[in-house]
């Protein structure tokens, strides 16, 4: 039956003169917008940072005004938890309907996702403002070396960053500037360096930072871990944080559970050096009251590890075309502009600014970033994620050495 | 009420019980390697191979069955030396009312406040630097160390009050008076004849609160997830983790894991009962032998210290919480914090508004339908038989973890989307329990001579129920309904899981929140948290004024 209709419609397709690509892509736009008017869009996305929820909160105030879509922020403690519901829903046998809508993840959700089917078909490439984006950016499409194949949307940009309180520890100019001279700070000022244990996020960035910068070939890390050989790759990683362990903070007895965890023992003075993967995390936190105005960012000499968040739309979405407004409104000029600023948030834009009009252009270069963060070409070297396999090995690895 | 007693118990007890054991089957398929979702469409034993493969889980389950099992023993003994001091004092009363508030101040708010106090960096350490002048918090492993110490001392800040409280409940059906009176006259000092005479009887009546509170703390998550270890965790923060985990092949893990954990706190639970005999042997050939007890005036002192260390604790956490909702930057070693910020609570209150609404209508909901079933039940089948009560404390013994999630794909197989009826019906199943926890106890006790009197007038069952035995319990039965409220205001996986994030409840945002990390706003909205709970209690002894105005005899 479907195939039928399916010839029916390219033999009638095929006598109808083509309309031009881009009118066409409007034309579907279009429908797409009506089709989305009147919905409620489930955005289940972290809901751990109160400058994120405003942000969201303004996102659907300007939404509700434009499109007529409303943006719900179903926050989570942690984006696992809307992947549960979406495999239980996918075990329940609920192929539409879903109750997520669209999902802020990237890097192992992702792959996960995609792997296990939860993603549906592709959709980034028919949102009209993906034409802004920045296509030199190789991870924007391939995320931790997976490639995206449009099943999820660029939101924005993560490096990772550290962070000293000058006023405790003195001059950021003095500060460790690979992991190996991080090491040797730690010694010299011991308990003063931790990460967070693994499997969370930040953690296992520090562990990937770490590996990146010792394996004896870097090279076998953008491959999946079972075609190389694990030991000897990562054989750097455990010496170093052997080392490491004695002269961290608690003498590594206990971490710190997160980044926000860090930042609270930062503030306290429990640690001198912190890293978030986001380059306006210090000026953000110093606005909320967070951390003393005395807190700058440095990052290492030969790179630190860099990658792109996305936002995605499950196989069995029930409001998909609502979902798509949402994901292209988010890679507007205003909204990515707004995203910027760390006043907001301070998330790197996934937009290339030379294809962007001048007074938008103009807009996120007036962006006041605050003394805490680092200019853009500051920020030095991107390094690439290694390949998402990599992360449960290393996590497992970890657990069975230091978490046991 | 009905011509078939029978009935009710059965329907209750299902309602209850089903929701439990259907969560287990959904539980069970998955550790069996059983998920056709993720390709596994056959059975086998490889869940329960990686799980025994995990490093550090062995510990991880001897960690929450330590844990759970020392904050039950600690909670019950300081529980009993504070009866044993305070018993027949007017001390007691006053202690009764600084106790209950405690009991509507969430496990997470209590677990937080817990450790602004006792972390390095925390409120003790703050004073002592004043001294000694270090301007750095000590490189001192107490929050998280790895004998669980301080996770034990936030659980029992919270469940010695509910098993005093429930104690005190319970307390006339021992007799004290009259006992104490026959031990002292045979010489005892008071604690003593409270111990030796009352303290067996009376424990009988509060096993099963006991024994929920075991469960609890071998299965608790938020508590665990602020104050427990993290080098290895205990086994149900592990099983949560794996559980959220982007390696989603984990999840059959965490399955298995989940069975683990039913099989820790049974565990628990068994040790537990040999405590118990244990104890209660030694108790008789105590009093066999005869003879006094030796530190009457110690027992009394460590009993008032006892009854008052968790309204300390407890107390200062929720003061630091408070400060930190109004604290601009604060850092170590400010014994205040040196500027005052109204932002977050504007904020909060802004955004909290509408989960605050969602939390009183799922609270009314609830605890509304829970209590009218425990009246329908307790008509029906006072006193419970001990294998109902079992059967209905199902809920509080299964660690939640071990069936929530499989409960959630139940509920999708059978069509049920999320709604805030569905969602009702879920608190429901954890509030009832409480609620009959709450209420059995009273009932029983209501002289039955009440109703036979209005029997021998020629009122029938409806009129006995209506007119004499509920207002006869208005008290008991606001107090039930107000314990109601706060569990459900309190319950966080359920809600989350079940209604698929789409009804947010105050508890479900400062979970989110709190993973922000930012003390300001954990400490707004552990105190929003608490707030409804607490007003819920506060307006208990309001209500049953207002029903029965000028009445000495219906004060209690």
């Amino acid at each position: 039956m479907r195939k039928t209709l399916l010839a029916l419609a390219l033999l009638l397709g095929g006598s109808v003169a083509p309309l031009p690509v881009a009118a066409q892509a409007a034309a579907d736009w279009q429908a797409i917008l009506d089709a989305a008017r009147g919905d409620t869009v489930a955005f289940n996305a972290w809901g751990g940072s109160p400058n994120i929820n405003s942000y969201l909160e303004w996102a659907n105030e300007r939404l509700e005004a434009e499109y007529g879509v409303t943006l719900t922020h179903v926050k989570l403690e942690d984006t696992g938890t809307a992947v549960s519901r979406i495999l239980a829903e996918k075990s329940a046998g609920r192929t539409d309907g879903g109750s997520v809508d669209l999902v802020w993840i990237n890097g192992e959700n992702f792959a996960a996702m995609k792997e296990a089917g939860l993603l549906g078909s592709p959709f980034a490439a028919d949102l009209p403002n993906a034409a802004l984006l920045d296509t030199a950016n190789p991870s924007l499409s391939a995320d931790f070396t997976v490639p995206t194949d449009g099943l999820e949307s660029p939101w924005g940009g993560a490096k990772l960053v550290f962070f000293a309180d000058t006023a405790r520890t003195g001059p950021i100019e003095a500060m460790p500037r690979s992991a190996g001279a991080l090491l040797e700070w730690a010694k010299a000022n011991p308990g003063l360096v931790s990460y967070p244990a693994p499997p969370d996020f930040t953690g296992t960035t520090f562990l990937k930072q770490v590996l990146i910068e010792l394996t004896p070939d870097p090279a076998v890390l953008a491959r999946p871990v079972g075609e190389a050989d694990f030991a000897a790759a990562t054989a750097p990683l455990w010496a170093y944080l052997d080392a490491l362990k004695p002269v961290s903070w608690r003498q590594g007895r206990d971490y710190p559970d997160n980044y926000p965890a860090m930042k609270q023992l930062l503030a306290d003075g429990e640690l001198g050096i912190i890293f978030a993967f986001n380059p306006a995390e210090a000026s953000s936190a110093i606005a909320s009251g967070e951390l003393p105005d005395t807190v700058r960012s440095f990052t290492f000499e030969k790179g630190t590890l860099g990658n792109t968040h996305f936002v995605a739309i499950p196989f069995n979405a029930a409001n998909r075309e609502a979902a798509m407004v949402v994901a292209n409104f988010l890679l507007s000029p205003e909204a990515q502009a707004r995203k910027e600023d760390p006043r907001y948030w301070g998330d790197p834009t996934v937009l290339n600014l030379a294809k962007l009009s001048e007074a938008d252009r103009a807009a996120v270069q007036a962006i006041d970033r605050g003394a805490a963060t680092l200019a853009p070409d500051a920020l030095g070297p991107v390094l690439p994620e290694p390949h998402p396999s990599w992360v449960a090995r290393l996590e497992a690895e970890w657990q069975a050495r230091y978490g046991s | 009420m009905t011509s078939r007693p029978r009935l009710v118990p059965v329907l209750v007890a299902a309602l209850v019980a089903l929701p439990v054991l259907a969560g287990l089957l959904g539980t069970l398929l998955p550790a069996f390697g059983y998920l056709p979702a993720l390709g596994g469409d056959g059975f086998s034993l490889q869940p329960f191979r990686e799980l025994v493969a995990t490093p550090g889980i062995g510990r991880s389950g001897l960690l929450s069955i330590w844990t759970g099992l020392a904050a039950t023993a600690l909670s019950v003994l300081l529980a009993m030396l504070a009866l044993a001091a305070l018993v027949g004092t007017r001390a007691l009363t006053r202690i009764e009312r600084m106790l209950a508030p405690l009991l509507a101040v969430p496990h997470a708010a209590a677990a937080f406040g817990t450790a602004l106090l006792i972390a390095p960096s925390g409120l003790l350490f703050r004073l002592a630097a004043i001294p000694f002048g270090f301007d750095r918090p000590p490189d001192l492993l107490i929050v998280g160390d790895p004998l669980g110490l301080s996770l034990i001392v936030g659980l029992v800040a919270k469940e010695m009050p509910f098993i005093l409280l429930v104690a005190l409940a319970s307390l006339p059906r021992a007799e004290p008076a009259r006992r104490i009176a026959v031990a002292r006259s045979l010489g005892q000092g008071r604690a003593a004849a409270f111990l030796f005479a009352v303290w067996p009887t009376l424990y009988r009546e509060i096993r099963l609160p006991v024994l929920a509170i075991a469960a609890f703390g071998s299965s608790v998550v938020d508590v665990s997830l602020i104050l427990g270890p993290s080098t290895p965790p205990t086994l149900a923060v592990q099983l949560l983790r794996w559980m959220v985990d982007p390696e989603l092949g984990l999840r059959l893990k965490a399955s298995a894991g989940a069975l683990l954990q039913g099989g820790a706190t049974l565990a628990a639970i068994l040790l537990w009962l040999g405590v118990e005999r244990a104890a209660a042997a030694w108790l008789r050939r105590r009093i066999a032998r005869g003879g006094r007890l030796r530190f009457e005036a110690a027992v009394r002192v460590l009993g008032l210290c006892a009854a008052l260390l968790p309204v300390v604790v407890v107390g200062l956490g929720l003061l630091g919480l408070a400060l930190w909702s109004v604290a601009g930057f604060w850092s170590f070693p400010d014994l205040l914090p040196p500027s005052l910020s109204g932002r977050t609570w504007s904020a909060a209150l802004r955004s909290a508004a509408s989960p605050l609404g969602t939390t009183l209508s799922l609270g009314l909901l609830s605890a509304g339908a829970a209590v009218v079933l425990a009246i329908l039940l307790l008509e029906a089948a006072s006193p419970l038989s001990r294998r109902l009560a079992v059967l209905l404390a199902l809920p509080l013994l299964v660690p939640q973890p071990a069936f929530v999630f499989g409960l959630s794909t139940g509920l999708l197989a059978l069509g049920g989307r999320p709604s805030l009826a569905v969602l009702s019906a879920v608190h429901l199943v954890f509030v009832l329990p409480y609620v009959l926890l709450a209420l059995a106890e009273p009932w029983a006790r209501l002289d039955p001579r009440f109703e036979r009197v209005a029997a021998s007038l020629g009122r029938g069952r409806l009129a006995r129920l209506v007119r004499v035995r509920l207002p006869l319990l208005l008290k008991p039965l606001l107090t039930a309904f107000a314990i109601g409220f706060a569990v459900s205001a309190g319950l966080y996986l359920p809600t989350i899981v079940l209604g698929a994030g789409l009804y947010p409840t105050i508890t479900t945002e400062a979970v989110a929140l709190a993973s922000g990390g930012d003390r300001r706003i954990i400490g707004a909205y552990a105190l929003l948290q608490a707030a409804l709970p607490c007003l819920a209690f506060a307006l208990v002894p309001a209500v049953h004024g207002l029903c029965f105005p000028g009445r000495r005899g219906m004060r209690t």
